[in-house]
């Protein structure tokens, strides 16, 4: 299988078994990048891209990446949804690889919703009434 | 769609809507025969005849049934700009194949672009569904299966992000060698 050598992969498999032995339950953040036509063609795998690279470095176990399909906001994609454990889900809206550091480096890792790239904020029609 | 990847990317996402356990990307490159042939394999649910028909009409959508949608389409005029063919097969209950064709050197052919980023994007969505690539030219030959790589893996997840990382290395690597075109 070309280069890919079973020697590489068997040093990474112990490398990550060593990572994951420190694990505790399961994963408190859902990131969702949503990955329709419309999300590809915006450049939804830019963005996925950029998620991998910000996952890869960092030492978090509990974030787990989906893939779903096109919400129905063409218009506003590349989106991507953030789920944190007893927090509201913020859907991001244009997104691109630098937006995806950003909200990953801010929101996901420090809990700092970045509202500037958000499409929309759920608990917003409740603080209206108020 | 700015690269031909992307249409792959967006193809092989349908066949996991349709519940695929396996998708097969094969990319064969001719230069003799002036060909690019893409084809795109899943044993999901199938489409029915009568949907079958309509799938690459930009004004048919299947939203309720999310099988299809505008990718078909805009894959096929792809294919149509560069004086190739396009075909989709199907039988319910089996899967679905879909083969583009394209002339190798038609000006409006699209770059290959990104296959690693594709088939990476594909595996970290999906860990669960099994990927075979293969991407063919006159002297070279890239073999990729998940299913090798799962069994090598044990029970470390696919998924992992340092696995995911050495994988897209390797691809990207291998993808160097085939240089057809600009």
């Amino acid at each position: 299988m070309g280069k890919l050598t079973i020697d590489d992969l068997k040093k990474i498999k112990e490398r990550v078994k060593k990572d994951t032995a420190l694990r505790e339950g399961g994963s408190t953040v859902k990131v969702t990048v949503h990955m329709g036509t419309c999300g590809i063609a915006a450049g939804a795998r830019e963005v996925m891209d950029a998620l991998l690279d910000e996952m890869n470095e960092t030492d978090r176990q509990d974030i787990r990446i989906v893939v779903s399909g096109c919400m129905g906001m063409c218009s506003s994609e590349p989106n991507v949804t953030v789920e944190m454990q007893g927090k509201d889900p913020v859907i991001y809206q244009h997104m691109d690889a630098n937006k995806m550091r950003q909200v990953f480096k801010r929101h996901i890792l420090l809990g700092e919703v970045q509202t500037d790239f958000a499409l929309a904020r759920m608990k917003e029609e409740q603080n209206e009434q108020e | 769609m700015r690269e031909l990847s992307l249409h792959i990317l967006d193809v092989a996402e349908n066949g996991i809507d349709a519940g695929a356990r396996l998708i097969t990307i094969s990319i064969l490159e001719e230069k003799k025969r002036n060909v690019l042939t893409v084809t795109i394999t899943d044993d999901g649910s199938g489409i029915e005849k009568e949907v079958l028909e309509k799938v690459t009409d930009p004004f048919y959508t299947t939203r309720l049934t999310r099988r299809v949608g505008l990718g078909l389409s805009l894959f096929r005029e792809t294919s149509r700009r560069c004086d190739g063919t396009f075909s989709i097969t199907s039988r319910e209950g089996e899967g679905t194949r879909v083969v583009a064709t394209f002339r190798l050197d038609h000006i409006d052919l699209p770059p290959l672009g990104n296959m690693a980023g594709c088939v990476i994007a594909l595996i970290a969505g999906h860990p669960e569904v099994d990927l075979a690539y293969i991407h063919r030219a006159d002297n070279e030959e890239f073999y990729f299966d998940t299913r090798e790589i799962k069994k090598e893996l044990d029970d470390v997840a696919i998924n992992e992000p340092k696995v995911l990382k050495y994988l897209e290395e390797v691809i990207k690597n291998e993808e160097k060698r085939f240089k057809t075109r600009g």
